[in-house]
């Protein structure tokens, strides 16, 4: 590693972590309706939205409604982009004239989005008109992640609440993640991109004569804003089929670092404000320390991994260093394995580098961390509430160890909210192993994959863990665009989603109608280091017991088999 | 279920005009008039205002006269470009990497550096390492009758090397610089 790989390194954290706890203070002024130095320029925008909807953003919620209002909505996005993607052909903004998509691929793309998966089946430069990248799918970026939001700031308030039914607006959560969480980030980001060379156009692709006399097409379309909106809202659908190793998408080390810090940075700043809603800032600062502690953990083995040279490659007239098919020289490794250790700890799932070609044990950590159900950072919103998920598991099992009703910030735990968390622990299982031994078994589906050995299922494994946990990215050797496919992986990312949405909605209620029990000494702390210990070492027994077998089928055995 | 009917439908519809129609409206409309070079894809014009290529779209280089290129897993098409996403088991990468060697091996040099024979995540990467471009000094200045170091200079006048990522050479740059050399003969 050189010094500019420190630097690097140093300046991510720096990014990350420093605006943090300010910009959560933001989101939970913005959340909760409170004047920000935003409010002259959205306040209008955002009433007019609520007159013509009719929406009365004095009137609260109990869960019920808000999830009805969720799901309303959610569904209202996906029969308007599945509509969008199937008919693009008679659509305008269609300048190469692209004809609509397949069905099945409109269903797989349309739910990948909805559920702020962004997993993709086809290659946005070939297959989508303008229009439906900017109105289809940035759409769904945006509406994607304040879904997120919404959830985790009702669950923020049944757990801050006591004895009432009410849990807030879905409209006006949605409706402010948007224009004063998202909207104005995107904007700097994206004009920052364009100016380090991203396309932001919506001219024909260009036909180009290159210096050696080929005939050479170059992409273009209104890409910078919709990269923006894919790293902040971690979606991670690329305008182009690379993704951010798209040298249009991602052109220089400076977007890199930009595009890397966009990923997590919002999910950092929820974690504070959770701190806001349940006013005790030191709940944060633990939990921001469990997830950082797993983060390092992956991605210093990462680092370690990658940058072992290939035995196989061990051939006299070629240069043996840490291994660069897959990989962009601007990058390198340390940002390669940086973005890939960030993308899948959230739930991003954009790339800069090829994961199916990082050596075995790099990609175990992507997968790894996908498999803790994407609690380290996470996607936006959806993080912190699967999270907070394993801190009311860790209350749990420390409640049985020390033999009274488990407590969390005075909220007991009952009966009905541990059935709600251990729904939560079926749904990473049975998208996973379920559906995916489903695909592995059949010789069709489990053709999909290209390559040989362990890494072959490595790559189905890898597809499936992607889907469920909403992640995106992949193992791009795998034909993911059958019939099957497309439907299995839509179902994986359904129950992916909406399975937590709903028991979060749920638990959330159940919460706030409790009355909070005064913390007395018998208390257990849920800050500090011990409590930082127990939550780690759950998420990693929970993920871990569940999947480690599938990893020694695939990327341990690779590695063994490779002689590292 | 009507009372969240009407908020769902037209709340979809407004933030579909926002974020989808006004949003991008509105970036391309600063960045068109504030960076309009990099907005419309950073391109590259000869002297007949003709479009050679993109600054950031790697271009094909063969023949013993030109800085080569990275391979690319799609042939250097852009439409749709992808990578090999060949894992570091499977024996078609150790193959192909071992007879890309063969063709790029210098005499008198050392084992050919990893970057020039590996494929990149884009299949587009404009780029090569200032090592990998110096291994091919000798064999161009060979070719177009130059000294090495007039070869050797264009890397270092050609070469990046940002604070926090690693020095990279763009190869349509630095075959444009040495087209403008004058040569001896081709």
């Amino acid at each position: 590693m050189h010094a500019y790989d420190y630097l690097l390194i140093l300046a991510f954290f720096a990014l990350v972590l420093l605006p943090a706890p300010l910009l959560g203070r933001f989101y939970y002024n913005v959340m909760e309706g409170n004047r920000t130095f935003l409010t002259p320029v959205m306040g209008p925008v955002e009433r007019v939205c609520y007159r013509l909807s009719g929406v009365d953003p004095k009137v609260e919620h109990n869960w019920k409604t808000y999830t009805l209002a969720l799901l309303a909505f959610n569904l209202a996005g996906f029969v308007v982009l599945f509509s969008v993607l199937l008919f693009q052909g008679a659509l305008p903004l269609n300048p190469q004239g692209l004809p609509g998509m397949e069905w099945s691929l409109a269903f797989n793309t349309a739910m990948s989005f909805v559920t702020n998966t962004n997993w993709q089946n086809y290659s946005g430069e070939a297959s989508l008109s303008y229009l439906s990248q900017m109105a289809g799918l940035t759409v769904q970026n945006f509406v994607s992640a304040a879904t997120g939001i919404a959830v985790l700031v009702a669950f923020c308030r049944g757990i801050g609440r006591r004895s009432t039914q009410h849990l807030g607006n879905f409209w006006t959560d949605m409706t402010r993640a948007i224009l004063y969480g998202l909207l104005p980030l995107c904007i700097i980001l994206a004009l920052f991109l364009v100016w380090q060379g991203v396309p932001q156009t919506f001219a024909h692709y260009i036909d180009a004569v290159t210096l050696q006399g080929a005939d050479q097409t170059i992409p273009l379309g209104p890409a910078a804003s919709q990269i923006a909106i894919k790293q902040l809202g971690t979606n991670g659908g690329g305008f182009f089929g690379v993704n951010s190793a798209h040298p249009f998408e991602n052109p220089t080390a400076w977007t890199n670092l930009f595009e890397l810090v966009s990923i997590i940075l919002i999910p950092v700043a929820l974690v504070f404000t959770f701190g806001h809603y349940v006013k005790d800032m030191r709940q944060s600062r633990a939990i921001v320390a469990c997830m950082f502690v797993l983060f390092l953990i992956g991605g210093a083995t990462a680092l370690w991994a990658e940058y072992q040279p290939n035995p196989a490659l061990n051939i006299a007239s070629v240069e043996q260093t840490a291994p660069m098919e897959g990989k962009e020289t601007r990058f390198g490794t340390t940002a390669t394995v940086l973005w890939a250790t960030a993308t899948t700890a959230a739930s991003n799932g954009s790339v800069n580098g090829m994961h199916d070609s990082l050596n075995p044990l790099s990609g175990m950590v992507a997968l790894a961390n996908m498999m803790v159900g994407e609690v380290i950072f996470g996607g936006v919103g959806a993080g912190l509430y699967g999270m907070l998920l394993n801190v009311l598991i860790a209350v749990f099992l420390a409640g049985l160890m020390i033999g009274r009703t488990p407590e969390y910030l005075g909220k007991k735990l009952q009966a009905r909210e541990v059935k709600l968390l251990v729904a939560t622990l079926i749904v990473m299982p049975v998208g996973v192993l379920v559906f995916g031994a489903l695909a592995a078994s059949l010789p069709g589906p489990a053709g999909a994959v290209s390559n040989p050995g362990p890494h072959g299922f490595s790559q189905l494994l890898y597809a499936y863990t992607s889907a469920t946990a909403n992640n995106g990215s992949a193992f791009g050797g795998f034909s993911g665009n059958t019939v099957f496919h497309n439907l299995m992986l839509g179902l994986s990312m359904f129950i992916g989603r909406f399975g937590y949405i709903l028991p979060v909605l749920a638990l959330a209620g159940s919460l706030a109608a409790k009355k909070t029990s005064p913390l007395g000494l018998n208390s257990f702390p849920t800050h500090g280091p011990l409590f930082v210990t127990l939550l780690t070492v759950t998420i990693l027994l929970v993920g871990g017991l569940t999947f480690l077998p599938t990893l020694a089928l695939g990327p341990i055995a690779e590695h063994l088999s490779l002689g590292f | 279920m009507s009372s969240v009917l009407r908020p769902a439908v037209s709340l979809i519809v407004l933030m579909t005009l926002i974020t989808g129609v006004a949003y991008p409206l509105v970036v391309t409309g600063v960045a068109q008039v504030a960076f309009p070079e990099q907005a419309n894809g950073s391109l590259v014009y000869d002297d007949h205002e003709k479009v050679r290529g993109s600054e950031l779209i790697a271009q094909n280089f063969t023949g013993e006269g030109w800085f080569h290129p990275r391979p690319s897993a799609g042939a250097y098409a852009t439409v749709a470009s992808g990578a090999s996403n060949l894992s570091p088991s499977n024996p078609a990468l150790a193959t192909r990497i071992s007879d890309d060697a063969a063709k790029e091996k210098v005499d008198n040099q050392g084992p050919v550096p990893l970057n020039l024979l590996t494929t990149s995540g884009s299949g587009l990467d404009p780029h090569l390492s200032p090592a990998a471009a110096e291994y091919q000094v000798a064999r161009i200045a060979a070719a177009r009758n130059l000294p090495r170091d007039s070869v050797q200079q264009l890397i270092a006048a050609n070469t990046y090397s940002p604070l926090i990522g690693p020095p990279v050479v763009n190869v349509l740059a630095l075959n444009q610089s040495l087209e403008a050399l004058p040569s001896q003969s081709r």
